[in-house]
């Protein structure tokens, strides 16, 4: 089906690989959604240039290094991505609901790979990832009382790195193709032989790009929240949120190296043809196996830990009660930040390992149900007893409690190699990662979006599209998943274009009304979003505290100042908010003083633009391109350090400004 | 299967009826109703886990609806103790309560994982059913291909493509490797999958202990033809297999090195093909990659390294598959660069071309 | 964290102690962040060591280590970046000194030694290249000369920002920014020195072993 044979390509000296048989005019659905893409860019450009916003948004938002804004700018990233990811799944499930026997689907093995390859790359790393990352931004400064992060201008180049790969992966859609090895892209699947076409290497660039942006990101985090909380904030006074984002952020820095390397292994494999990962010369394949699994398993608790920190934030504050157990949840948020670098091998029981291993990382996965477990009890017995307001981010909650547990359930069965062999691989398999990353991170984060969207925006969302978008999700997430569980009992295997028996046609129709379902979810949070803009005014939050919360984030305004707050906080307690609160706090309205500011640099911008251009011309083996690139990327960041001007003042006039409204406004809502 | 959503007129019960029975059959629910032993066990300590876990996951539950109920809002005459957050004895019960049921299920992991090793030999036929003592195991060679399965009956001599059969309970040893691809070879009914991965050798011991038709398949996804990479499993009365070995002596080709070479070219849907004689040393040579007569075998290769190589004088001697491929009509983009044996004459012509 | 507001923890609670009046000033990241990358870019070489460790005897009937490697060449090599480590040492003294003149002197002498590192590194790749024994030759190749090019592209972009650092220290001299630069350089030079260490050790001298 390949329009190129790329194993016996000419290299161009300028174009590399790059002809125009490269644009895939072929694929019908491609072309219509390229035409969509380019009258939707031209729109948007149009309405730019009419309404005069390129300066505005050159100067607030790409050159921001504002956390806050960075913060909003990788949710929107993640969610333009998820509606990526989700147009991937629905095709999927539409293919698998009619392809049996004679009738082939719509989706020819090529289109197919490479639809459930860009599934499971954007969905991890271009959704969670940034909704992750875009959530410990925005709130972790809020929450420790900071300013900003430790280095705001990092903060800026992490998110365009980031978008710059998310860019890599939406070009392979119109200009070549994506990997048809699976998100993880095994070799030898993945290698030069097996793989010829610029698939993999769009894969390999786009997760190299974003990878160093994640790096930066995670260390800028850690050093923030060792370095910047507001005094009194102890390590265990810090909340709950925040020490997820610490561990989530020391896995990343101690995990994404890995990714690196394994792929920076495989990129030569496919550039010079070195024997890392092909038997012939000694290497082994196993090698990559292991490398990118001992990345890949404590990815699965970067995505999740923020998400357990989110609902406990969500719990105690929805309950209006302490959290229960608040040292036994940092302690098993800790645990499990150490045994997710031991149990790796789990995800390959079948590769031949002998039976001690096998046992070992079998036993040391399920270790990790236990903290996993005490959690679920802490946030139990925070309902116990306490006055639970069914607020959005508290119905996700719950959605979220019911559903993971068998999540676990079947992770469990998953550990134990026995059953492992049977379930390896198989529909059951699939289903349970989904069960726990979109019980456990979608729905954490439609919990944080409908919790903190009036702190960012200074209005509520509207509860009856959102309860709407709750149950089209819980119910749909059951209904595509549990066939998928049952087909998983049949032994049915994942990544299948095509079925012969028929059978099996049943589940999967089940499973697309499922895929329907939620997608009608997502249609009614976007709908929630927008009837919610509407009426702005009515469900305003003037006093910066909607949900009488218990952290710091929501003693400042909704949406809080560039300087978060005018008087840094000084904390005696945890959920220190709260502690304010009951101890009669009084905000001041004198004495304020400048505020010390970063200032704006498109210098991040730049970088990742570049770096993006190295990428793409490394992808079509452009080789003049990407190494004038390469050196416009090392002017570029040698200019950029020649630039020592990089803070200024907030004068006091408009602090106190910007606090006199607020006084005002508080005055009014009282 | 009856398609549920085309019978809308169906009384609502006789539905559930149909519903129930269905689920109940398990018909086509491989993995709960498996015929071969190590399947079986395999699903047992599934089962036992589950219900293990149960024993958790049920009061999580029913508490989360039940607080959820009792403790809203709403309901102002539940207790409120918005300070309360510690119970040292609640906190010993949560942490212990996981900790006691994972020490079980670890246990049981561990002698499971040992009894059920796939490179074990058996010692069961199946429950209360041991092994006799002077029991041969079957010999089956697999071979994964791009994208078809390729099995050698090394004792009977014979081959196949996308067939497999064995006498019921009698233990089958499975000697597993692959061409190009990493691929899982898995028959439900029968066995847990083992990975089949180019130039290794993986085990697995199995036996079937019911007569019948089963589905295998590729459990690992190896590229474009991955969906129809199936085969299928005849289990067998002796007499039956006995037969069926015959009937394959008589109907088939022979599988010669050069057949082998050209098999190995990626196809897809491959019907069954029938050996009647196959080289003995066919599996050695394909799991040490030197089908090709002018490539050094990967074990004669990790033999010489483990002596710390050949020096200096080895770095040239490389080979090349372009005589052999133009020799037997094979496309020109699987040509390849390897090591080369030690004395073939298209080595030294290689090597004094490239000093 | 703060000592001077825990006594505010101690006494009773009123709303002027949940507030700092003065402007707050944390202390600054940029030393901990640096630290954070340079383990990041551990593990990076951790794996490489890894590969290297599974593969690093898979000569694929080829030449090894034993026949390839020029152990004297490499002691040299060592040489030079351990001396380069002691005058990256005089450069900080001298900066603590305030002296920029010597400052400079010693990270330009520095910079040199680097650069014959790179050089002779240079010459044994193409050395090994030219005798066929190239990254593609076998797993033990392909994984020795990722790990040792690596680190020889670690020491280029060292260069490169030591050359920057200077032009930096010549135009503004030693203000807080720069002092902190010269000490982020230090940590990632002498990291580099360590992760050499590392590499003669157990590429260099246990694959001369057999």
């Amino acid at each position: 089906m390949s329009a190129t044979n790329y194993a016996t390509i000419e290299n161009h000296p300028l174009l590399g690989r790059l002809t125009l048989e490269a644009i895939p005019l072929h694929e019908p659905i491609l072309i219509f959604t390229f035409i969509g893409v380019i009258l939707g860019g031209i729109a948007a450009v149009g309405a730019l240039t009419y309404f005069k916003l390129w300066g505005p948004l050159w100067r607030n938002w790409i050159t921001s290094i504002d956390h806050k804004k960075i913060g909003i700018m990788y949710m929107i990233l993640g969610l333009v991505m998820f509606l990526r990811g989700f147009a991937d799944a629905l095709m999927m499930r539409g293919q698998q609901a009619i392809a049996f026997g004679d009738n082939m689907g719509y989706l020819p093995p090529h289109h197919y790979d490479q639809i459930f390859t860009a599934h499971g790359v954007i969905m991890i790393f271009f959704f969670a990832m940034p909704i992750v990352t875009g959530l410990m931004n925005y709130i972790v400064p809020l929450q420790i009382g900071a300013r900003d992060v430790s280095f705001p201008f990092l903060n800026n180049f992490s998110f365009w790195m980031t978008a710059s790969g998310a860019a890599l992966v939406m070009v392979s859609l119109f200009v070549g193709e994506f990997a048809k090895t699976g998100w993880l892209a095994y070799p030898p699947l993945s290698g030069i032989m097996q793989s010829p076409d610029p698939g993999v290497d769009y894969y390999i660039w786009a997760l190299q790009i974003a990878g160093v942006g994640t790096l930066l990101s995670g260390v800028n985090l850690i050093v923030t929240i060792v370095k910047m909380r507001a005094p009194g904030m102890t390590m265990m006074r810090m909340p709950i949120f925040t020490w997820t984002a610490l561990c989530t952020n020391i896995l990343i820095v101690a995990a994404f190296p890995i990714l690196t390397a394994v792929l920076a292994m495989l990129s030569l494999d496919r550039y010079l043809g070195t024997a890392f990962f092909t038997s012939d010369l000694g290497g082994s394949a196993m090698l990559y196996v292991n490398l990118i699994w001992i990345w890949g398993h404590p990815e699965v608790y970067i995505l999740i830990l923020p998400v357990f920190g989110i609902f406990s934030e969500v719990v105690a504050t929805f309950c209006k009660k302490r959290l229960f157990g608040y040292s036994s949840m940092v302690y098993a948020t800790a645990v499990i930040t150490i045994l997710s670098y031991i149990v790796w091998l789990h995800h390959f029981f079948t590769m031949g390992a002998g039976a001690t291993v096998n046992s070992f990382f079998g036993i040391s996965t399920m270790i990790i149900s236990i903290p996993t477990g005490a959690k679920l009890f802490n946030w139990l017995f925070t309902m116990y007893q306490g006055r639970i307001r069914f607020e959005l981010p508290m119905v996700w909650t719950v959605g979220f409690m019911l559903t993971f547990v068998i999540g676990g359930m079947t992770g469990v069965m998953l550990a134990v190699p026995a059953p492992d062999f049977l379930l390896h691989n198989s529909l059951f398999l699939i289903a349970h990662f989904h069960n726990v990353i979109i019980g456990g991170v979608v729905f954490g984060a439609f919990a944080a979006i409908n919790y903190w969207f009036p702190k960012a925006f200074g209005f509520k969302l509207d509860h009856k599209w959102g309860m709407a978008s709750f149950w089209f999700w819980f119910i749909g997430f059951w209904t595509t998943f549990t066939p998928l569980y049952i087909a998983g009992f049949m032994g049915v295997t994942r990544r299948m274009s095509h079925f012969d028996d028929p059978a099996l046609q049943f589940w999967f129709q089940i499973s697309l009304v499922g895929a329907v379902l939620i997608a009608l979810g997502i249609a009614c949070f976007f709908i929630q979003i927008g009837v919610s803009f509407l009426n702005r005014k009515k469900l305003a939050d003037v006093t910066g505290d909607p949900w009488d919360a218990r952290t710091l984030e929501w003693s400042t305004s909704s949406p809080p100042p560039d300087y978060n707050f005018a008087f840094t906080p000084v904390v005696h307690d945890i959920d220190a908010w709260h502690d304010m609160k009951k101890h009669g706090y009084k905000r001041p309205t004198e004495g304020f003083l400048a505020v010390h500011m970063p200032k704006n640099t498109g210098a991040g911008f730049i970088l990742a633009a570049i770096s993006a251009v190295v990428g793409f011309a490394l992808i079509w083996h452009m080789w003049l391109l990407a190494g004038l690139a390469f050196i416009g990327l090392i002017a570029a960041a040698i200019i950029h350090t020649f630039n020592y001007d990089r803070d200024y003042h907030i004068p006091v006039e408009e602090v106190i400004a910007t606090e006199s409204e607020r006084t005002r406004l508080l005055a009014s809502h009282v | 299967m009856i398609n549920l959503l085309a019978m809308p007129r169906l009384k609502q019960s006789t539905l559930l009826g149909l519903i129930s029975a269905f689920l109940l059959s398990g018909c086509n629910w491989v993995l709960l109703s498996p015929s071969g032993d190590i399947a079986t066990q395999q699903k047992d300590i599934m089962l036992i886990s589950v219900w293990l876990m149960l024993i958790v996951i049920v009061p999580v539950m029913v508490l989360t609806v039940w607080f959820a109920w009792k403790y809203r809002a709403s309901n102002t005459e539940a207790t409120y103790r918005p300070e309360w957050h510690h119970s040292t004895i609640l906190e010993l019960v949560i942490w212990s309560v996981p900790l006691i049921i994972i020490i079980a299920l670890g246990a049981i992991t561990w002698v499971s994982t040992h009894a059920l090793d796939p490179y074990r030999p058996l010692d069961r036929i199946s429950e209360g059913r041991d092994v006799p003592m002077d029991t041969k195991p079957l010999v089956v060679e697999v071979v994964a291909m791009d994208w078809k399965w390729l099995f050698i009956y090394p004792e009977q001599g014979i081959a196949l493509v996308n067939e497999v059969a064995a006498p019921v309970d009698r233990p089958i040893e499975f000697h597993l490797t692959s061409t190009t691809m990493m691929n899982s070879f898995f028959i439900p009914a029968l066995a847990g999958q083992i990975y089949a991965m180019p130039g290794m050798e993986t085990k697995l011991h199995a036996v079937i202990n019911k007569a019948g038709d089963y589905a295998g398949f590729s459990g690992n996804y190896s590229g474009a033809g991955f969906s129809h990479m199936r085969f299928r499993f005849h289990g067998l009365s002796e007499a039956e297999f006995a037969e069926w070995v015959e009937k394959n002596r008589k109907d088939g080709a022979e599988l010669t090195r050069e057949a082998y070479l050209k098999l190995e070219q990626p196809s897809e849907r491959e019907p069954v093909q029938r050996f009647a004689k196959v080289d003995a040393a066919l599996f050695d040579a394909v799991l040490n990659r030197c089908v090709e007569t002018n490539r050094m075998c990967i074990k004669d290769m990790m033999a010489i390294d483990r002596k710390g190589g050949m020096g200096t004088a080895g770095t040239h001697n490389l080979a090349s598959n372009a005589m052999l491929s133009r020799k037997i009509g094979l496309d020109l983009a699987s040509q390849k660069t390897y090591v080369g044996t030690l004395c073939a004459p298209e080595v030294q012509a290689e090597r004094s071309k490239l000093l | 964290m703060s000592n001077t507001h825990t006594a505010n923890a101690v006494g009773i609670r009123t709303s002027e102690s949940f507030y700092l009046k003065e402007e707050h000033h944390p202390k600054n990241g940029t030393m901990l962040g640096f630290w954070m990358y340079l383990m990041s870019d551990c593990l990076l070489f951790a794996m490489l060591f890894a590969a290297y460790g599974v593969l690093g005897r898979n000569y694929a009937a080829g030449p090894s280590g034993a026949d390839l490697f020029d152990l004297k060449l490499i002691a040299i090599n060592t040489a030079f970046l351990l001396l380069s480590s002691i005058t990256y040492g005089f450069a900080m003294l001298s900066m603590y000194k305030k002296r920029l003149g010597k400052t400079l002197f010693w990270l330009a002498i520095t910079g040199l030694f680097g650069l014959a590192f790179l050089s002779l590194e240079i010459y044994e790749f193409y050395h090994l290249v030219h005798e066929g024994a190239g990254p593609q030759r076998s797993a033990f190749l392909t994984s020795f000369f990722a790990l040792v090019g690596t680190h020889g592209l670690h020491v280029t972009f060292g260069i490169i920002w030591l050359v920057t650092l200077m032009f930096q220290l010549k135009k503004h001299g030693f203000t807080t920014e720069n002092k902190r630069r010269v000490n982020c350089l230090s940590l990632f030079w002498h990291f580099l020195d360590v992760i050499w260490i590392g590499v003669f050790t157990f590429v260099y001298l246990m694959g001369v072993l057999v």
